[in-house]
């Protein structure tokens, strides 16, 4: 069985498409490449929509906390406080069950017990209440002299908001921004280890990489892949924030912008 | 636990809560909330001593050296932190192992790696088959806090590289002119002063570090999730005398309450400690504080 066979066979089996069962012996390279590259879709899938979605929740938060009314205030910086205070694996545990039990009261809920809804929806949360922190910080940065000259111009509410606070604000979060992002991403490898199943064993690129060093009991090969296919994803991730970033910057002097550093902070 | 538990069938309310909750099985949820705190207690100060190895080889002189403490500090960066708890877990086993092999059975001349099976001779097993089970369980643990402290460590490196060379250069420049060796420098100037640039990154480190401990569960250790899982699982009549429906969700959201007031609580000693220590220090939170005092 040639290489190329086995990624039509399981190139597309994360999502359930190709064999239907997965190998269980004679594990080739190939093997292992294809089935963890082909449950990274999964964690694609997680960190992208969980990112995209999170980000305007993000900035409402951000906006709530920097309010001045009171209940906008006391509702986001709980919010925050209860996803950033808490491990990320404890919420996800308490969301499925959360989701079980609310289901047999309402069945239009019961998607929302399978990973791809219900992890989303805690991901979703999770990555809102660490990048509403970080856009929060930003707003409080902004500098006195760009809104002064905003109000100069005669700018109030809500194009002052858009021209002026959303981009600054963006600009200043967005290195710190990048790391919350790519944290997303390594975050959602924990989806399939807290309760929410497996469906088919249709499952992400940790949970294959684990299936093989189970089934092997060698460790050396699975997760070294799992780990490159990540450091792949983490580039691709800092090209395209980069890219961001040097749009947000455009109107500066080259030596003006602010540099992506690239700066641990793990597990949530 | 109470006299009144006896016979559960006739309690009802707050007295019956307070029996449920003092069953034998749910000592062992409290117990391990011990193991939780053991845990912190041992891999905090171990990490600690991994990453200060590995920024002083990050700052080595020797290339190899060099190279080795930027790996390790390095290794940590892209990579999903679970992959390398889960991964570490069986390296270190089956490298105890492998090593024990080699020394015990030399005579030994099948390959160890038979297929897909990790085959050593009997007395080179860890632990070995014969002993109790409290020793697998010790063995389970002692595996888990080091996996913890390697990987932690290597974000103790990080944060301890970056404090080092925060130290004003001029404090060492003065230290060198007094003709201070490079040894002394380090121990004298390097060393102390570094701690007050590294502790904010450190108090980041230790809330990291409690919200990770959830992930014992991952490396087979009887935690806090573990019975969480167990004792919310729904029972029947036929096997406790404390039947009840499944209450996994309220187990798991007493442990979210646990792990909020856990990070709280620290994050209000880091604040203050940090307050106290950068007093009359050349950083920014020093330099803050002198402006309030004026």
């Amino acid at each position: 069985m040639s290489c190329l066979d086995i990624i039509a066979d399981y190139g597309l089996r994360s999502i359930g498409l190709g064999e239907r069962l997965l190998p269980r012996s004679d594990f080739t390279l190939c093997h292992q490449f294809t089935l963890i590259g082909s449950g990274m879709i999964w964690n694609i899938y997680f960190g992208t929509l969980a990112l995209t979605s999170g980000f305007i929740l993000a900035t409402l938060l951000a906006l709530g906390k920097a309010s001045k009314n009171f209940y906008a205030r006391k509702l986001s910086g709980w919010f925050i406080f209860i996803f950033r205070g808490s491990p990320l694996f404890i919420q996800f545990f308490f969301a499925y069950f959360l989701f079980l039990s609310l289901k047999q009261n309402f069945t239009f809920l019961s998607p929302l017990t399978s990973a791809w809804a219900g992890a989303l929806f805690v991901l979703f949360c999770n990555t809102a209440a660490y990048s509403g922190e970080i856009f929060y910080g930003a707003l409080q940065a902004i500098p006195k002299s760009d809104l002064e000259a905003a109000d100069a111009y005669g700018m109030s509410g809500f194009s002052r908001f858009r021209r002026i606070v959303w981009p600054t604000m963006l600009r200043l979060a967005w290195p710190a921004y990048t790391n919350e992002a790519i944290f997303l991403f390594h975050a959602t490898t924990l989806v399939f280890f807290s309760s929410f199943p497996a469906w088919q064993q249709r499952g992400d690129a940790l949970y294959y990489a684990n299936y093989f060093a189970d089934k092997t009991f060698n460790p050396f090969i699975p997760y070294p892949i799992l780990a490159g296919y990540f450091i792949f994803l983490t580039l691709i991730l800092i090209g395209l924030f980069g890219l961001a970033n040097r749009k947000l910057n455009i109107h500066l002097p080259k030596d003006k912008h602010t540099k992506i550093k690239f700066r641990i902070r793990l597990i949530r | 636990m109470f006299e009144f538990c006896s016979n559960p069938e006739n309690l009802s309310g707050f007295s019956w809560l307070s029996c449920y909750l003092t069953t034998p099985k749910h000592m062992n949820l409290f117990y391990s909330v011990g193991t939780v705190l053991l845990l912190l207690l041992i891999t905090a100060p171990t990490a600690l001593l991994f990453g200060f190895g590995g920024a002083v080889m990050a700052r080595s002189k020797i290339l190899l050296i060099k190279v080795f403490g930027n790996a390790y500090i390095s290794i940590v960066r892209g990579v999903p932190d679970i992959a390398f708890f889960l991964f570490f877990v069986i390296a270190i086993d089956q490298l105890l192992e492998w090593t024990r092999h080699k020394i015990l059975c030399p005579e030994w001349s099948e390959p160890i790696r038979q297929g897909n099976d990790f085959v050593v001779c009997t007395i080179a097993k860890l632990p070995l088959s014969s002993s109790p089970q409290w020793i697998h369980e010790i063995y389970g643990f002692l595996l888990a806090v080091f996996t913890f402290a390697i990987v932690f460590g290597a974000f103790a490196a990080n944060v301890l590289y970056g404090a080092m060379r925060a130290v004003p250069k001029a404090q060492i420049e003065t230290a060198v002119s007094f003709g201070m060796t490079e040894r002394q420098v380090f121990r004298r100037i390097l060393v102390p002063q570094m701690w007050i640039f590294a502790l904010p990154g450190l108090g980041n480190l230790w809330m990291i570090l409690i919200k990770a401990t959830p992930l014992l569960f991952l490396l087979g250790v009887e935690d806090i999730v573990y019975w969480a899982r167990e004792l919310g699982g729904t029972k029947t009549a036929k096997f406790t005398s404390y039947p009840h429906g499944d209450w996994r969700v309220w187990y798991f959201l007493g442990l979210l309450v646990f792990y909020l007031a856990f990070t709280r609580i620290s994050e209000v000693i880091i604040d203050t400690l940090m307050k106290t220590l950068s007093h009359g220090t050349p950083t920014l939170g020093g330099d803050l504080q002198r402006q309030v005092g004026r």
